[in-house]
Parts: structure tokens; C-alpha cells; sequence
């Protein structure tokens, strides 16, 4: 054996019959169960390179396919996010316009049961530029027939009344105005006092004598004195009481949501109403005004029974017949009387 | 260094003994005869392994490992064959090839002519065979065996006493 020293040809000598026997052995052994001993033995010893070789290539794999063949990934991301995105806009647009159908039910539901009133749909264009007043635009005007002083209401509540009118647009004093004004009653005793603007988010309701029994929470809604709203459109709820001299100093939280206005409902009259229906026939008298029919619910909660043609008083017949918005074309049909 | 050196010269005054001819050969097949008949008629014979013996014998006499090893394995085939079908050529195939290697390796460095290092050096190289043979039999061929049995110390014993006889036997057939 060349290169190998004399010293240890022996042993290499000895490790080549040993070994020779051992294959000699692996050929002759059969197992039960694993066949014979050679086959073990190879496959034993081969299958932790196979083993390896398959875990190593599943790796490069892996690496290949989560590092190197990312060339089109980028790209593809970038699409994604742009996709992502429009479908959030979409997604978005499609929540406001799910909101808007909400609210534009609310509205037409609150139409159909007050068939008897003139009223038209108007939506919010703008709001006032500063604080010193509060003020909202609409997107309707006298070509629509909108006049001064009517009154502008959400099914949830009184809103405020037309101040300005142009032909295209009108603008809406609020009732959070300092300046504004709604012809009034408590809920329950039925004592009128106007309620007005205080320049801030509550109203305040001025002219209950400390006598008159007053509850937190209790609601207040419109008495049809100021021949601008109907009778029981609410106005709002209780939240504080002081005692004055003379009288009382209540706040109150509007009913309707004035901070957040989008679509309103325009009363097209300047003669008092009255918006009644069965439940109104059936309300118990009032307190301060007992020849009137008016019920103590909030004119949105009656609003979803059916409306009582005989019972409501037919107002003014205001104008021609005004066209229904466009945003809101499915709740502010207008029925002019 | 100097104690391989001193080593290597202690070897070069070692006597490497040559036999007559053909006397490996028979008593190789003598050993074998005897393994493989004596036992049929005497069953305590069994625990004598001749062959294992003629392989020591003849490693530490000769002195030369690869002529040891070769002698062991072509020995421990024959035993091998000899044994019957249970046992797979190649079992004591490998433990005498290691017997011989390491008999003619220590034969080298060793004066072995001594009766009672023969007998040491059986009792250690039976038993090393024996556990060659395990060793195989347990990793090789899955077969299971004791490891130490008071039968395998005594026949330790018993081949290294016969080895004294049978090696002194056998130094008559070394050229004078």
C-alpha cells in the first residue's frame, strides 16, 4: 500500500477484513421485519443524506421562493395596497351611503306619517363660518319655495326655522343660536315657555316659575305658540334645573342632533300646524292647554303609526309643489296643500 | 520517542518463530475436527475453543499482524462454516481476525514464551473474543446475550489452562 507507513498497514489491513466481514455478515442477515441486514444498513445509511438533502432543498427552496423569487413582489404589493385602498374608499363610501339611507328612512318614514304637512327634503351645504352664530345652508331655496320663517325639523327633533333665503340655498338659524326662539312645553305639566339659544350646545328654557313642578329628563316639546312649528315636535330633554328668581333657569340637550346635521325636513307652511294621529286622539289632555289634542310622545315615536287623515288639520296651502332633492329624493317627496 | 525507540529495539530481539510446513495448516484443521466432533461426544468439550486457541497461538508466535489477522479471519470462517446455519459467516469470522491482529501485535512487543503470561493473555483474549462475539451478535444480528456468566469466567479459565498445555504442544513444531 503506497504512502501508507509499514507501521500501520496492519491496521488498515485489519480494518479492510473486518469490514469485509461485517458486508459478509449484511448480506447473509434477514430480519423479520426490516429484510435483510444489508438493505437496513443502506438505507440507514442513506437516509440521513436524503433526509438532510430533502430538509436542505426544502430550505433553498423556501429561500428561493420566499427571498428570490420576490422580484414580482414588490410590484404586486403596491398593487395590493392600491387595492387596498380604493376598496377602503369604497368600503367608507359605501358606510355613508348606507348611513345616509338610514337616515333618509328616518326621514321618509317620518313623512309618510305626517302626510298631511307640507314638507321638503333639504340637505346640509355648509354650516356658519364662525362662532358667533349657528347657522347651516341648505341646497334649497325659494325656487323650491322655501320662504322665511319656516320651520326646519329632523325626524328627531326641532332644528330651527329659515332666516335667509336665496334661490338656490336657504339658511337655517339653529336653535343653539343666542339668538333663536321656539314656542315651547314641558312633557308632562304642559307649561309653555319659550326656549332659546344660549350661544352654546344646550338650551335653555327661561319663563317656568319656580312653582311649576319640573323633573331632570323630562321632555320638552314644541306648543305650536310660535305658528312655526306643530304642536309635540320634541325639542329636547331636561338635563339641569336651578332655581331663579323669578324663575326657574332649565337646560336642555335638543333632541335633534344639531352638531351633525346632513339632511333636514322643511315645514313649506307659515300657518300653524298641528301633526296628529290616532295616538294623539287618544293622549290624555294637557295640563296648561286642555282643549288641545296632543299626545305626550315625541312626534318621531308616533311617527311610525298610521296617520289619521280626518284628525290633522290641514295647514296653509304654501306654494307649487316643490321638487324633490336629489340626495334625498327618496324621503322628501313634497305634498303641498 | 526513546521509549519507541527502546520499543522497536526490544522487538528487533524478539524471536519471530517459523513452524514446519504445513503445521499452521493442520493444526488449524485439527482444531477444527476437534471443534467440531469431540463435543458430539463430549458435551463439556464445547466450552474449549480450539480454534481460538491455535489462533492466539499461532499470532503470538508469529509476530506479524497481518499474517495473524489473516490467519484469525480464514480460522473464524472455517468455525464459521462449521457452525451450522444459525450462525452467519463472519461471526467469529471478526473476533478471531481481531484476536489474531492483537495476539501478533502484542507477540511483537511481549516475550509470550512464558507459560503464565500465555495463560494471562488467553484469559484476556477469550474474553475479549467473547465480547467480539457479543458485540456482534447484539448490533450486527439483534440477538440478544449475557455479557458475563460464571460458565464464560470458567471457561476462560479452562481454555487458559489448555492453552499452557496445547501452546507447549505446539512450540514442538516450531523450526529449531
Amino acid at each position: 500500500m503506497p504512502g501508507i507507513p509499514s507501521r500501520h498497514k496492519s491496521i488498515f489491513l485489519l480494518a479492510g477484513v473486518v469490514l469485509l466481514q461485517i458486508l459478509l455478515l449484511a448480506l447473509q442477515i434477514k430480519r423479520d421485519s426490516e429484510g435483510r441486514l444489508i438493505r437496513v444498513w443502506t438505507v440507514g445509511a442513506f437516509s440521513p443524506f436524503e433526509r438532510a438533502g430533502n430538509h436542505g432543498i426544502g430550505h433553498i427552496r423556501e429561500t428561493w421562493r420566499h427571498y428570490f423569487a420576490l422580484q414580482n413582489a414588490s410590484r404586486e404589493n403596491e398593487q395590493l395596497r392600491r387595492e387596498n385602498d380604493e376598496l377602503k374608499m369604497q368600503v367608507n363610501q359605501l358606510q355613508s351611503k348606507a348611513n345616509e339611507a338610514d337616515r333618509l328612512a328616518l326621514l321618509l318614514n317620518f313623512h309618510k306619517s305626517h302626510e298631511n304637512v307640507p314638507m321638503l327634503g333639504a340637505r346640509v351645504i355648509a354650516t356658519s363660518a364662525g362662532t358667533a352664530s349657528a347657522t347651516i345652508m341648505l341646497d334649497r331655496g325659494s325656487k323650491d319655495h322655501i320662504k322665511k320663517n319656516m320651520g326646519v325639523i329632523t325626524p328627531e327633533g326641532v332644528v330651527g326655522k329659515i332666516v335667509e333665503v336665496y334661490d338656490n340655498t336657504s339658511e337655517v338659524l339653529l336653535l343653539t343660536d343666542k339668538d333663536s326662539g321656539v314656542g315651547a312645553m314641558l312633557g308632562n305639566s304642559r307649561v309653555q315657555s319659550p326656549v332659546g339659544g344660549a350661544g352654546e350646545p344646550l338650551l335653555v328654557m327661561k319663563y317656568v316659575a319656580n312653582d311649576d313642578v319640573v323633573n331632570i329628563g323630562e321632555r320638552v316639546v314644541t306648543s305650536g305658540m310660535d305658528k312655526i312649528f306643530p304642536r309635540d315636535l320634541p325639542i329636547g330633554t331636561i338635563t339641569d334645573i336651578k332655581a331663579g328668581n323669578p324663575f326657574k333657569s332649565i337646560r336642555i340637550r335638543p333632541s335633534a342632533n344639531l352638531e351633525r346635521l346632513e339632511e333636514v325636513i322643511v315645514l313649506l307652511t307659515l300657518q300653524p300646524l298641528q301633526m296628529m294621529n290616532q295616538e294623539t286622539e287618544t293622549a290624555k289632555p294637557s295640563a296648561a292647554k286642555p282643549s288641545a289634542s296632543v299626545a305626550s310622545k315625541p312626534v318621531a315615536e308616533t311617527a311610525k303609526a298610521p296617520v289619521s287623515g280626518a284628525a290633522a288639520k290641514p295647514a296653509q296651502a304654501p306654494v307649487a309643489p316643490a321638487p324633490v332633492p336629489a340626495a334625498a329624493n327618496a324621503a322628501s317627496t313634497v305634498k303641498p296643500e | 520517542m526513546n521509549d519507541a525507540f527502546d520499543i522497536r529495539n526490544m522487538e528487533s530481539h524478539i524471536e519471530v518463530h517459523k513452524f514446519r510446513g504445513g503445521a499452521i495448516v493442520g493444526a488449524t484443521l485439527l482444531a477444527l475436527m476437534f471443534q467440531a466432533f469431540v463435543p458430539v461426544y463430549f458435551a463439556k468439550a464445547a466450552m474449549i475453543d480450539l480454534p481460538l486457541l491455535i489462533t492466539i497461538y499461532f499470532g503470538l508466535s508469529r509476530r506479524n499482524p497481518s499474517t495473524g489477522l489473516l490467519l484469525g479471519m480464514v480460522i473464524g470462517l472455517l468455525q464459521d462454516s462449521l457452525s451450522g446455519p444459525t450462525v452467519p459467516l463472519g461471526l467469529y469470522g471478526i473476533a478471531k481476525t481481531v484476536i489474531g491482529y492483537l495476539a501478533s501485535s502484542i507477540g511483537a512487543r511481549l516475550d509470550t514464551e512464558h507459560p503464565a503470561a500465555r495463560f494471562a493473555l488467553t484469559v484476556i483474549f477469550f474474553g475479549l473474543h467473547q465480547g467480539i462475539v457479543l458485540l456482534t451478535r447484539r448490533i450486527l444480528l439483534a440477538q440478544s446475550s449475557v455479557w458475563f456468566t460464571i460458565h464464560l469466567a470458567a471457561a476462560a479459565v479452562v481454555n487458559a489452562i489448555v492453552a499452557v498445555f496445547l501452546f507447549a504442544l505446539l512450540d514442538h513444531l516450531r523450526k529449531s
